[in-house]
């Protein structure tokens, strides 16, 4: 096999592993600095234990996400070191500063927090909390500094061969990178929601209900949910919005639309053959995506074909147009989660003045399954943003295919790639188990055996 | 100076601290099995580096990215070259970094046992292969005339690099006895003063002859103008004093002289290697320095700016967690975290 198809499966894998982790790291690092904030604040020891409870929750999360993370720092010089020649001067700049800026604060606050309980003040360590949940939202925003680039380069000139940065302050202030830093924190929230709201379920499925520690932590997961996701919604909308003004392929791409359409319409579901270049059959709601795009009902939406004849014309021969099938169904199932999300979120925020929902052991029942919704929506929402610039690496400036290592061979690859499957599978595993483990014991009990 | 010149001292920086830093734990970490006689003493031994290990990680997590922004084409270079080697450091490193947070989440004693492995194979193999990675850089490797490297992992396995790569392990083991006899009670203590003795006795032996290969088949020591000689000097002293100073039964002083001595060690290299980075073996014009692999003067710019306002910031706050945990683990389960 090529090494090129190599290297992208073992990214695509690595990231989809490393992701896995983030988006609880993010949010539940902020939900336990709330919840030691309302301790130090009010005195309260229920406060303290959920702090610990979900801290180590978190804690197990976290570690597993910190080294997964050092796969992806090494991996644009070990894969891709044809990238990391023509971007370095851009990319390695928000890499340096993400290393800087947020993983010292982490790692450094991190230890202090786990061993500084009774080392620090009350309101030292609590800090020192806030840090470490400040530290993984400023790493997330230099990441997607990055990643914006490369969906919507700006700050850059290409001299030599190589893309040179002209302007730090516009690479920082790119207009992608709003919607898709806050669209990531805003699914950490979501997360972190759904996990706390999961495992409170668990205990109180167990006690018909009487359990003071987790109907509190459920009543605050809930908010915090219900806030996260519709977050999530709403940034994500007012994206695809900003998307067709930069780069309507993306939009025709993620929606199917192979020919001129105005009005447009949205295609619930389709069968699409990328080889014709059409859909063989689809479901209509006729104006819609017109609605959706511009919130009026006549705008226009530039056909895939079209798209592509626009491409050539503009940097030569070639194939632009993304894999449809993937983008298509990646962004349906995105947006079918996120809002099967919003609505138990909203029922588990009116469960508590609800009378047939509180009785009901059946909504309690659905949250379990309900916590690998998240990752679900995490996992094809990051399908679609990178399958959606193929075939560029760099939005317009550089192909996948001429980022790869030269220096690699195949073997070498497939060797790392099946190590990199075992390892990181294996990983997630013990870490879910642990979770579990974590998530369904005893709070004071695992507290009296540490 | 020019920017080009800070970014390598500021590299250089980066890898000492992270060889200072991380040099101890990996020490500890490879320590673990060997003076651990009890789960109680092993989570001692663990607990010692519990709350900095992960801050002393990103040094190097920072000079890779560091390298990345100032240095894009060596960054290239060395990670698609040196692919094999950095994927079992990447495995190692993986498996210890979640074995400190995985190993006392459950009893097992079989539970233990793993993680316990996996920490003292994930502080084993990353420290002989830093060795192996350093000792490829001051004696070369075959960089071809479009800056890449073919020629795989076996020609990086050369005796030479062997060798280097067990002067570090030697003086990393002997490194974390030091930092472990500041650090838990007397019982491992005092074992601890004993192999930080062994090790030494192991790692001048093994530093003299490495040192001696250096001088005679590279340059680092003799190349004109700045070269490695007075690090290299500096550094056997410190290490010739930490032997005595752990028989006179200094403690605090055999830490400090074996940090200089690996520190100084980090300062040979770079300054035998100034102003490349990477030494081409098969023509001299073709070897990545300051000059050809750099990024532009602006994004230079850029980010002296901010490494000149944050650096100093990442160093008050990692000294102040070390003030904070700076007294002896106490073997007491209550109290031990991990």
């Amino acid at each position: 096999m090529d090494p090129v198809i190599l290297s992208r499966w073992q990214f695509a894998i690595t990231t989809i592993y490393h992701f896995f982790l983030v988006p609880l790291t993010l949010g539940l690092s902020i939900l336990v600095a709330i919840f030691e904030t309302r301790y130090v604040a009010t005195g309260n020891e229920t406060y303290k234990h959920l702090t610990k409870f979900w801290g180590r929750i978190f804690l197990i999360n976290f570690a597993a996400g910190v080294v997964t993370g050092i796969v992806q720092e090494f991996h644009f010089g070990m894969n891709w070191s044809g990238y990391a020649r023509f971007m370095g001067d851009i990319f390695g700049a928000p890499l340096a500063i993400e290393a800087l800026l947020a993983f010292y604060l982490e790692s450094t606050f991190i230890g202090l927090w786990v061993f500084g309980w009774d080392k620090l003040s009350k309101k030292a360590h609590l800090a020192a909390m806030w840090l470490v949940a400040f530290g993984s939202s400023i790493s997330a925003l230099f990441i997607l500094t990055a990643n914006s680039f490369m969906q919507n380069p700006v700050g850059y000139s290409i001299e030599n061969g190589r893309a040179v940065m002209t302007n730090f302050f516009a690479l920082i202030t790119n207009p992608n990178l709003p919607y898709q830093f806050f669209h990531v924190l805003a699914a950490g929230v979501t997360t972190a929601g759904f996990i706390v709201l999961g495992f409170s379920a668990w205990h109180l499925l167990r006690k018909n209900g009487k359990d003071d520690f987790f109907q509190k932590a459920f009543r605050w997961a809930a908010v915090y949910a219900l806030v996260g996701v519709v977050a999530v919604i709403l940034l994500g909308d007012a994206h695809g919005k900003f998307l067709e003004t930069i780069q309507p392929m993306k939009i025709s791409a993620a929606e199917a639309i192979w020919e001129n359409e105005q009005p447009a319409a949205f295609l619930v579901i389709a069968n699409i053959d990328q080889q014709a270049q059409k859909n063989t059959f689809a479901i209509r709601i006729p104006r819609m995506l017109s609605f959706l795009l511009y919130s009026n009902f006549y705008g226009g939406v530039d056909g895939l074909k079209e798209l592509q004849a626009r491409a050539v014309a503009q940097y030569g021969p070639g194939n632009y147009i993304p894999p449809v099938v993937i983008t298509f169904w990646s962004f349906r199932i995105m947006v079918a989660v996120g809002f099967m999300m919003g609505l138990l979120a909203l029922l588990a925020v009116i469960q508590p003045r609800v009378k047939c929902l509180q009785k009901s052991r059946l909504f309690l029942q659905l949250l379990l399954p309900a916590m690998a919704l998240p990752y679900i929506a995490s996992t094809f929402g990051w399908i679609l943003t990178e399958s959606d610039r193929q075939p560029w690496i760099v939005y317009g400036l550089q192909k996948v295919q001429d980022a790869v290592s030269p220096t690699l061979s195949s073997g070498d690859v497939l060797f790392s790639l099946i190590l990199f499957i075992v390892l990181l599978s294996g990983l997630i595993a013990v870490t879910g188990w642990l979770m579990y483990k974590s998530g369904t014991a005893e709070p004071k009990a695992e507290e009296a055996a540490e | 100076m020019d920017l080009n010149t800070v970014w390598f001292i500021l590299i250089t920086i980066l890898f000492t601290g992270f060889f200072f830093l991380e040099g101890f734990d990996y020490g500890v970490g490879i320590l673990l099995p060997i003076l651990g006689k009890d789960d109680s003493q092993r989570r001692a031994i663990i607990n010692s580096i519990g709350p900095v290990w992960d801050g002393n990680e990103v040094w190097m997590i920072t000079a890779g990215g560091a390298l990345f922004a100032s240095f894009p084409n060596v960054y290239a270079t060395l990670f698609s070259g040196f692919y094999l080697a950095l994927m079992l450091m990447l495995v190692s490193l993986i498996m210890r970094g979640v074995s400190f947070e995985f190993r006392g989440k459950r009893p097992g004693k079989g539970w233990r046992a793993l993680w316990d492995w996996f920490i003292f194979t994930g502080s084993l193999f990353p420290a002989f292969l830093w060795g192996i990675t350093a000792a490829n850089l001051m004696r070369g490797f075959a960089i071809e005339q479009d800056m890449n490297y073919f020629g795989g992992l076996l020609p990086l396995l050369n005796p030479y690099a062997l060798l280097g790569g067990l002067v570090f392990v030697s003086l990393f083991v002997m490194h974390g006895a030091n930092f472990l006899v500041r650090k838990v009670n007397e019982d491992i203590a005092s074992r601890a003063k004993n192999a930080a003795f062994s090790s030494w006795i192991i790692a001048t032996v093994l530093m003299v002859a490495f040192v001696t290969w250096t001088f005679l088949s590279t340059d680092i020591l003799t190349k004109p103008g700045i070269n490695g000689l007075i690090p290299a000097i500096l550094s056997a002293i410190a290490l010739l004093a930490t032997g005595w100073v752990n028989r006179v039964g200094r403690s605090g002083w055999a830490f400090i002289t074996g940090s200089l001595s690996i520190i100084l060690a980090s300062l040979m290299v770079f300054a035998g290697l100034y102003p490349r980075l990477l030494i081409s073996s098969l023509d001299p014009a073709w070897s990545l320095t300051i000059a050809n692999a750099a990024s532009s003067p602006y994004t230079l710019k850029v980010i002296t700016i901010i490494a000149a306002v944050f650096f100093p910031i990442v160093l008050g706050y990692q000294i102040w967690s070390y003030w904070i945990f700076r007294k002896r683990v106490e073997i007491n389960p209550e109290k031990l975290v991990y």
